[in-house]
């Protein structure tokens, strides 16, 4: 096992190194063979198409963003700490809103197969929605970009949720409940000590689930509305064409993503159990 | 006639659908009086599993009464034990934390420490001492079924029901059980109803064994008195001159006449009390050709199954 852990670095990093070197090398503008004008001279060389920075670039750019992260130096220039705050901030925010109403909602559906046919056409018909859609109803009707963005967000991440936790629910073993009901559990208690435990994981798989598709919403829902965020400062940074600067934060969205999501699985390991 | 602790009357339980009614067993009496140790056997399909979980209020009957101590009972309650074929604990649990779970349920009012005290005592009594904090999938099959038997009986339930505790157990295991069991019935004269598939485990535990005949349409046949001394022991008990008689008599009724046992007319009464090891038959009621099986099977003919069903 140890070695096996071993090897997969190795050929892991084999693979970057060839990536990256490919990539240095492709990007790198070709030597001049015939002599330049002087016009050409002017202007720094003879190439005349733009190119992808190579990754010394953003290795470069990174370190600069980096060992300075949450400057504040007027609307269009933030560091990137205060762009992926924001971002963090409106996912955690409508992420929790929606966990507010998915719970109790889901735990109704699950336990009630009656709740469950009730609302299940509704809950069929607005899941399939992208969350963008919802955009310009919630500008209209809450009038605020910061608010319409988290709600944007709740609305993507309140149906994987809701979902997994009905399913949980109604899925949780007929013996444990007979054991509660044997036991005289009012309904409350049974609900907290024996169907949230045995659903827990399912829970948690649905919150993984919505807070991924929260993030990869969050990007686009910024570039809608604009002023802050992650989304807003590729952008921008495009509009100010500078790629060094879009690749950089890519990669910070890729690594802010996959944080989060490490952090739903290091809590659903907390609730997992083994029958 | 006297009050019985535990009685039940008339019990049916029918599935109704458009074309015809589906009876999966009809017309179950019996009685369980304190402190006794009853045990159900039968096919598969003959309703015990029903007839258990009425007993425990987790079913409803189409027909009849459960009366305990008094009053009908209507639903799950504290006073009724079960312990479940598939154990049937919590698993995000520990050991300890599963037995604390029906103690707390018991006695709301009770001290987390007298709850742990409580609860280690029984768990202590089935042997699992310096386990407590296992989980259950951290456990053998046979100390799962000890955990469970522990949460059971540490809420002193008025009566214990056992739905074949110990079939998914290996033999060597289930052996060493049963003596706990047989141990700790003997302390606490607990008050049991067991379904078994075991014929030897339905003599070693019980003073009474109800035998069903085969579904649909079954009914409690015969109430068999194992009347051998207590306590008893697996390895004595096989030596006893009359274990045998009450072995082939359970024998005989499950291959062969379970299957051909019918209901001679309404007023037949079940079931009919049996003592294999007295020739007298318990209940008092004129011989009909049914009881007349009965009293054929009752010498001490061992081991030779012979032609009653011709009698009959």
């Amino acid at each position: 096992m140890r070695s096996l852990d071993i090897r997969a670095w190795v050929l892991s990093l084999t693979f970057l190194v060839i990536v990256l070197g490919t990539w240095e090398i492709a990007v790198q503008v070709p030597e001049q063979t015939e002599a330049q004008s002087e016009y050409e001279l002017l202007m720094g060389g003879a190439e005349q198409e733009a190119r992808i920075p190579p990754p010394s670039a953003i290795a470069v750019r990174a370190w600069e963003e980096l060992s300075n992260p949450f400057y504040d130096a007027g609307p269009n220039d933030k560091g990137i700490g205060i762009q992926l705050g924001y971002s963090i901030y409106r996912v955690l925010s409508g992420f929790f809103l929606a966990v507010i109403i998915a719970l109790p909602v889901g735990f109704l559906i699950g336990m009630s197969p009656l709740m469950y046919r009730a609302l299940n056409p509704y809950i069929q018909l607005l899941r399939p929605i992208s969350p963008l859609a919802w955009m310009p109803l919630a500008l209209f009707v809450i009038k605020d970009s910061e608010t319409s963005a988290i709600f944007v967000i709740f609305i993507c991440s309140i149906w994987p949720m809701l979902l997994n936790t009905a399913f949980g629910v109604a899925n949780v073993r007929e013996d444990w409940i007979n054991v509660a009901r044997t036991h005289e559990l009012s309904p409350l208690r049974t609900a907290f000590t024996v169907i949230l435990p045995a659903a827990a994981p399912t829970i948690l798989t649905g919150m993984r689930i919505s807070i991924g598709i929260a993030w990869l919403v969050i990007v686009a829902a910024e570039m809608l509305v604009g002023g802050t965020g992650i989304g807003y400062y590729v952008w921008n940074e495009w509009n100010n064409l500078d790629l060094t600067s879009v690749i950089f934060s890519i990669l910070m969205i890729g690594l802010v993503g996959m944080l989060l999501d490490l952090m739903l699985t290091a809590a659903t390991k907390l609730v997992q159990y083994e029958e | 006639m006297s009050q019985s602790f535990l009685q039940v009357q008339q019990l049916a339980k029918r599935f109704a659908s458009k074309q015809e009614t589906l009876t999966v067993f009809e017309q179950a009496n019996f009685t369980i009086e304190k402190g006794e140790f009853v045990c159900i056997i039968g096919h598969s399909g003959c309703g015990k599993s029903t007839i258990m979980n009425t007993l425990a209020g987790l079913d409803v009957p189409t027909e009849g009464v459960v009366i305990m101590d008094g009053r009908e009972v209507s639903g799950p309650s504290l006073e009724r034990g079960v312990v479940f074929q598939n154990y049937s604990l919590l698993p995000w649990l520990s050991a300890l934390d599963n037995v604390m779970f029906g103690v707390r349920a018991r006695w709301p009012q009770w001290s987390k420490e007298e709850v742990r005290t409580h609860s280690l005592r029984y768990l202590t009594m089935v042997g699992l001492q310096g386990v407590e904090q296992r989980k259950p999938a951290q456990l053998s099959g046979g100390m799962r079924q000890r955990v469970s038997i522990a949460r059971a009986f540490a809420t002193q339930p008025k009566l214990l029901l056992l739905d074949e505790p110990f079939g998914a157990l290996d033999a060597l295991t289930r052996g060493v059980i049963q003596d706990e069991l047989v141990n700790i019935c003997a302390e606490t004269h607990q008050t049991v109803f067991m379904i078994t598939h075991d014929i030897d485990e339905a003599i070693l535990l019980s003073d009474r064994i109800l035998l069903m005949s085969n579904g649909p349409g079954a009914v409690i046949a015969e109430s068999v008195v194992v009347d051998l001394p207590k306590p008893r022991k697996r390895a004595e008990i096989i030596h006893h001159p009359g274990y045998y008689t009450i072995r082939n008599h359970l024998v005989e009724f499950l291959v062969k006449r379970s299957k051909t046992f019918t209901k001679n007319s309404a007023s037949d009464e079940f079931p009919i009390s049996v003592n294999p090891l007295s020739v007298n038959r318990l209940n008092t009621k004129e011989s009909s050709p049914l009881d007349q099986t009965v009293i054929d099977q009752t010498p001490v003919e061992q081991s030779s199954p012979s032609h009653h069903l011709v009698n009959a």
